[in-house]
This record gives C-alpha cells, sequence and structure tokens, in this order.
C-alpha cells in the first residue's frame, strides 16, 4: 500500500516542469533568427532578475517580445484545454471526453466570433461570450447523451459530433458576413493559431488570463478526491459522503470557463484534453490528485512543441497549431474508441 | 416464542427479541415512502408504514418477493432518501439529518459494485472508504492505511490487496466491497442482495462472515436477501415485506409460518423447524 503523498506530487510536477522549460527554450530558439541555448538562457535569466540593460536589444525583442509571449500562451492554452479535459472526463465519466471532440471548443468558438461581430471593442466579451458557448454546449451534449436517465458513452460522443457540425455551420454563416481579409484570419482562427491574438503589450493580457486559469483549474483540483470516488462510481460516491451534485457543477462551470479561456485566445485547439490525460494515466496512475497537475503541465508541453512545429515546420509559412495537434490526436482518439478504454 | 440457540455466534444470547448490549442502533418508527417517475405523476411504488428496531451486534435480514420494497427500505436506511412519514434514527439521531460525510462515517452500504472507468488496484479501492473523515481535498494518513489493512484483514482479503480489481473473481470482489464499507469504520452496515453473484459456498462464507463481524467487531448488519434459508440460519431478526407493505417483524422461527410464505413468495412451501431452534424452508407439494 503506498498511498500518494503531496511529496510525490510535488516531485513529479518538478519532473514535468523541467521538461517544460526545456521545451520552452527549444521552441525560443526555433525561428528565422538564430540565438543559441546559452543567449536564451542568458537572456531570460537577465531579464527575470530585471538587468534589462544586459541584454542585447535584437535579443529583447525576439525573445521577450515575439517568441516568449506566443510560449507563454501556448502554456495557457494547453494547460487550460488539458484540464478542461481531465473535467470533462470525470463529469461525463467518459475517457473520450475532450472539449473539442465534444464540441464544447466549436460553442465557446461561436460564442466568441458572435462577441467580435457585435462587440468588437469591449474588453473581456470575447472572454466571457466564449465560455457563455461553451457552458451552454456542455449543457446541451449532456442532455441529449442521455438514454433512459443514464448518459450512454457513445450517445454523448455522438451528440458532441452533431453539435460541433452544427455549431460550426452557424460559424460559418457567421463568417461570411466578415470582410475578406478578416476572413482569412478567421479561418486561421479556427483551426487553432497561437500567432494571431497577441496584443502589443501582452504581459497584464496573460496575468488576467492566468488568474483566471488559476482560479478554474485550482477550483477543478480541489474535487480531486471526490472525482475519484465519483469515477468509481456516482451513487457509491455519495454513499461514501461525496456531494455529487455540487462537484459535477463546479467541474462544469470550471471546465467550460476553461475552454472559454483557451478558445478565447487560440481558437479550436483539438484533442489536447484527450491526449494528454491519457498519456499522464500511461504514465502515472488515474488518481485525479496527481493527473490534474501533471496533465496541466503536459498540456502546456504539448502544445508549445505544437506550435514549435507549426510555425518550423514549413517555415517561413506556419501552420495552424490545431492541424499539428489534430495530426497526433486523430489517431490516438481512434485508438482508443477501439481499445474500449479500460 | 421460540427462544433462538442456533450454532454460531446467536447461541451466545438466550433469546433473540431482549435488547442486546449497546442498545438501539436502529430504529425505524412507521417509515413510509412513496416513488414516482415525476413530482406530479402518480406514485409508481410506496412502501407502506414500517416499523423495527436493531441493536448491536444484530444481524437482521430483510426478506422478500421482487417489487417488495426491500430497496426502497434499503435507500430510506442509508440516508439516500427521505421517509414521507415517520422516522428512520441511527444511534439516536435522524439519517436524514444527518450531513453526507457524518453519515458515510455512521452507515456503510454494500451495493453491487458499478463498472469501473478506470483500473484501480484492491488497496486503492479499500481507501477509498476513509474518505468520510476528511478535508475535501485529501490524501490519505498512515492510519488511514493501517485502517484499510484492517478491513482487508478483516474479510480475508490480505493477499488480494495488489491486485487490480477487474481481475477478481466474484467472490473477492465482494469481500474488498466489504472491506471498503468496514474502512468506513461504520455502526451500521447495510448490504443490498450480497449473495447474488456468489456460488453456493460463497454465499455461506458470506454470511458466515457477517454474523463474525456482527459478534466479534459489534457491528449491526442489514442484509438485503432472497436467501430464505441462509437468512433463517444467520440472522437474528427478519423484517419481511410484501408489496410494499411490512407483513412481519420477529425471530427467523416467528417469521417463518408456512402460509404466510406461501402467501408471499406465491409457491408451494414447507417450513420445518431444526433442533437449533431455527427454521428451514423446503419446496413443497408436487411439482
Amino acid at each position: 500500500m503506498r498511498p500518494l503523498t503531496p511529496r510525490r506530487v510535488a516531485w513529479i510536477c518538478a519532473g514535468l516542469g523541467a521538461v517544460l522549460f526545456a521545451a520552452a527554450v527549444i521552441s525560443l530558439r526555433m525561428g528565422a533568427y538564430p540565438i543559441s541555448v546559452t543567449d536564451i538562457v542568458r537572456t531570460l535569466f537577465s531579464g527575470v532578475i530585471g538587468r534589462w540593460d544586459d541584454i542585447p536589444s535584437g535579443y529583447k525583442s525576439v525573445v521577450f517580445e515575439i517568441r516568449l509571449p506566443r510560449i507563454l500562451l501556448g502554456i495557457l492554452v494547453g494547460a487550460s484545454l488539458s484540464t478542461a479535459g481531465c473535467g470533462f472526463q470525470a463529469l461525463l465519466r467518459n475517457p473520450l471526453a475532450d472539449p473539442y471532440v465534444l464540441g464544447v471548443s466549436s460553442g465557446a468558438a461561436l460564442g466568441a466570433i458572435t462577441s467580435l461581430i457585435v462587440a468588437p471593442h469591449t474588453p473581456g466579451a470575447i472572454q466571457l461570450a466564449a465560455f457563455a458557448g461553451a457552458a451552454a454546449t456542455t449543457a446541451a451534449v449532456y442532455f441529449l447523451g442521455r438514454r433512459g436517465g443514464q448518459l450512454d458513452s457513445a450517445t454523448l460522443l455522438l451528440a458532441g459530433i452533431v453539435a460541433a457540425s452544427f455549431l460550426s455551420a452557424i460559424i460559418m454563416f457567421l463568417m461570411t458576413t466578415l470582410s475578406g481579409r478578416d476572413l482569412r484570419g478567421m479561418a486561421f482562427w479556427l483551426m487553432g493559431d497561437l500567432g494571431s491574438t497577441l496584443p502589443t503589450n501582452p504581459l497584464p493580457w496573460f496575468e488576467g488570463l492566468f488568474l483566471v486559469f488559476v482560479l478554474a483549474a485550482g477550483a477543478i483540483y480541489a474535487t480531486s478526491s471526490d472525482l475519484n470516488l465519483i469515477l468509481t462510481g456516482e451513487q457509491e460516491a455519495r454513499h461514501l459522503g461525496v456531494n455529487v451534485h455540487r462537484v459535477k457543477l463546479v467541474v462544469y462551470i470550471s471546465a467550460s470557463v476553461l475552454t472559454g479561456l483557451a478558445v478565447s485566445v487560440s481558437g479550436t485547439i483539438g484533442y489536447v484534453g484527450l491526449l494528454v490525460p491519457h498519456v499522464m494515466r500511461m504514465m502515472f496512475g488515474t488518481d485525479y490528485r496527481l493527473l490534474i497537475p501533471t496533465s496541466a503541465i503536459g498540456g502546456a508541453i504539448l502544445v508549445v512543441l505544437a506550435d514549435t512545429l507549426a510555425r518550423s515546420i514549413v517555415s517561413p509559412t506556419e501552420l495552424p497549431v490545431g492541424a499539428m495537434t489534430a495530426l497526433a490526436g486523430a489517431p490516438v482518439f481512434i485508438y482508443l474508441m477501439r481499445r474500449r478504454v479500460r | 416464542m421460540n427462544a433462538v440457540t442456533g450454532s454460531g455466534g446467536p447461541a451466545a444470547s438466550p433469546a433473540i427479541m431482549v435488547p442486546r448490549t449497546g442498545g438501539v442502533r436502529l430504529k425505524v418508527e412507521q417509515a413510509s415512502y412513496a416513488y414516482a417517475a415525476t413530482d406530479r405523476s402518480a406514485p409508481k411504488f410506496t412502501l407502506g408504514p414500517t416499523s423495527f428496531e436493531a441493536h448491536q451486534r444484530e444481524l437482521v435480514a430483510i426478506l422478500g418477493p421482487n417489487a417488495s420494497g426491500k430497496s426502497t427500505l434499503l435507500t430510506l436506511l442509508a440516508g439516500m432518501a427521505r421517509p414521507l412519514s415517520g422516522r428512520i434514527e441511527v444511534d439516536g439521531v435522524e439519517v436524514s439529518m444527518l450531513d453526507l460525510r457524518t453519515r458515510a462515517q455512521r452507515i456503510a452500504l454494500v451495493q453491487q459494485e458499478s463498472e469501473l472507468l478506470f483500473p484501480l488496484r484492491v488497496w486503492e479501492y479499500v481507501l477509498q472508504g476513509r474518505y468520510p473523515y476528511g478535508k475535501r481535498l485529501r490524501f490519505e494518513s498512515e492510519q488511514d492505511c493501517l485502517l484499510a489493512g484492517n478491513a482487508l484483514a478483516q474479510v480475508g482479503a490480505d493477499a488480494l490487496r495488489d491486485r487490480w480489481m477487474d481481475q477478481l473473481s466474484g467472490g473477492e470482489k465482494q469481500r474488498v466491497i466489504l472491506a471498503r464499507a468496514l474502512a468506513q469504520q461504520p455502526s451500521l452496515l447495510l448490504l443490498d442482495e450480497p449473495t447474488q453473484h456468489l456460488d453456493i459456498g460463497g454465499k455461506v462464507e458470506l454470511l458466515r462472515r457477517l454474523r463474525r463481524l456482527a459478534d466479534e467487531s459489534r457491528y449491526t448488519v442489514l442484509v438485503v436477501t432472497h436467501e430464505l434459508n441462509l437468512a433463517a440460519e444467520f440472522s437474528d431478526r427478519i423484517v419481511l415485506l410484501h408489496k410494499g407493505k411490512c407483513l412481519r417483524v420477529g425471530t427467523p422461527a416467528e417469521v417463518y409460518d408456512r402460509a404466510l410464505l406461501e402467501e408471499v413468495f406465491e409457491a408451494p412451501l414447507e417450513v420445518e423447524m431444526r433442533e437449533s431452534g431455527r427454521p428451514r424452508v423446503i419446496l413443497g407439494g408436487n411439482h
């Protein structure tokens, strides 16, 4: 008997954190303007301790203004989608649940696009609308996925697919109202893109987004003991003292917030919430107290690396990062579905 | 009334209806329930006023044919639903007034386990029984592990602790589920048809184990079952339900009346009294 301890969670997360740092350094190095790893580390260090004068001006703009914000965005989006995936899988008791597969990302995208058309200059409107779209889609898919009062795994996935295609049709319809230049950007964004949304001074923008992430992901993490029991069986969890309704409500709202957050800044990047929790389960087991933080960091690693590939594989042209994650995620989804995941 | 002097644990008590040491654990007073598909539709099923008591170290069997209200009664006892009228008390406190965790510390319900979504080791499963004793986000302490280990030992499943749940046989799984309930350290142990998927050896072993838990570990055990003879052999008290009504409560000898059982189970039955004072039911008539 070797129960999970906070110390073990911390060590594993520290290890994954180191991998994330390495991924970030690799990502900082890749691009048209060559910088050595030593220079990157030195530049980062100087930046962190506030000695800006020591940094050559070329490095400063490439590292701190171009590449690093994009990496931070990748970390935020990857961690959000992955944590949301963990949440949806427990909420719907379905290991194949993921914001993208369930159509929740499309709902968020519809919300975001609607807000861009209706209130393009209101700060925070896009995030709020994306959250509303995500929450409404989750609720719709949840009720459509029920059969005889029970959530049915196959019906749920079908409901998700139908919701996604329906919402995409509405999005297409709305997009025709946009002018040609916006259209290309929007189409790219829909596929999942980290490059187009960054404002010129991203720091305060990031602070707000990271705060929302910490609150929502923290709320899901606070229920991780309960989720472990709910995964064993809702009825049994209730007998063991879990307030199942409250836990589900917390996870439902938080996972929708995280999906809305990710989609509002990066479009619909698919399969991260499916792929990462699955790999983390294979590596570290199914305990949610470990799964949620490892998946968050794992999601960040995946999106940062996928984005690095997306912008360097056919350089100087960029691919949407969503195309990269779909290339990896779709085969894994099919594999899991055929294996009838345990 | 027959004084029950059966073999095993109950032999120690001269007459079962006399309150035992520790007094009343569970008190059901005129508890009734109606179950409807929606709030406005007519009730699909009603459980008429039911009253009985269970004491420390007692094993009570709830008997009845299908759709007689056994599981509904168990749901009420577990506090998962509030009685429409009457009250149900455990250790003097009304069950529906207890908050979820406190209730789980006093009452453990063993049901047929649901399908596990992800694989789980036996020890992880049993440790879940310690959940009611922690705060919201909790990591198990050494004491939790000790208690979970004890629970496994109590059901003779020590050797299974590192096995995967989905690789256990029916009987092994039943023991592990029971161990998780024991890890809750409840005073009241409720079991919903625990013998359902067991062979006869497994059924006897389980009932014997429950009897021992009641006798030695002071649990009050309530078992919903279809097994008339096992119930007669191992229980102190029988609650007989039929079509949502509580027909009789008493010792096996008091409840096992041929005419009554034939009416309830709609089959020709014969009841013979054994030397131990415990009745035995056999299929009667020509078939």
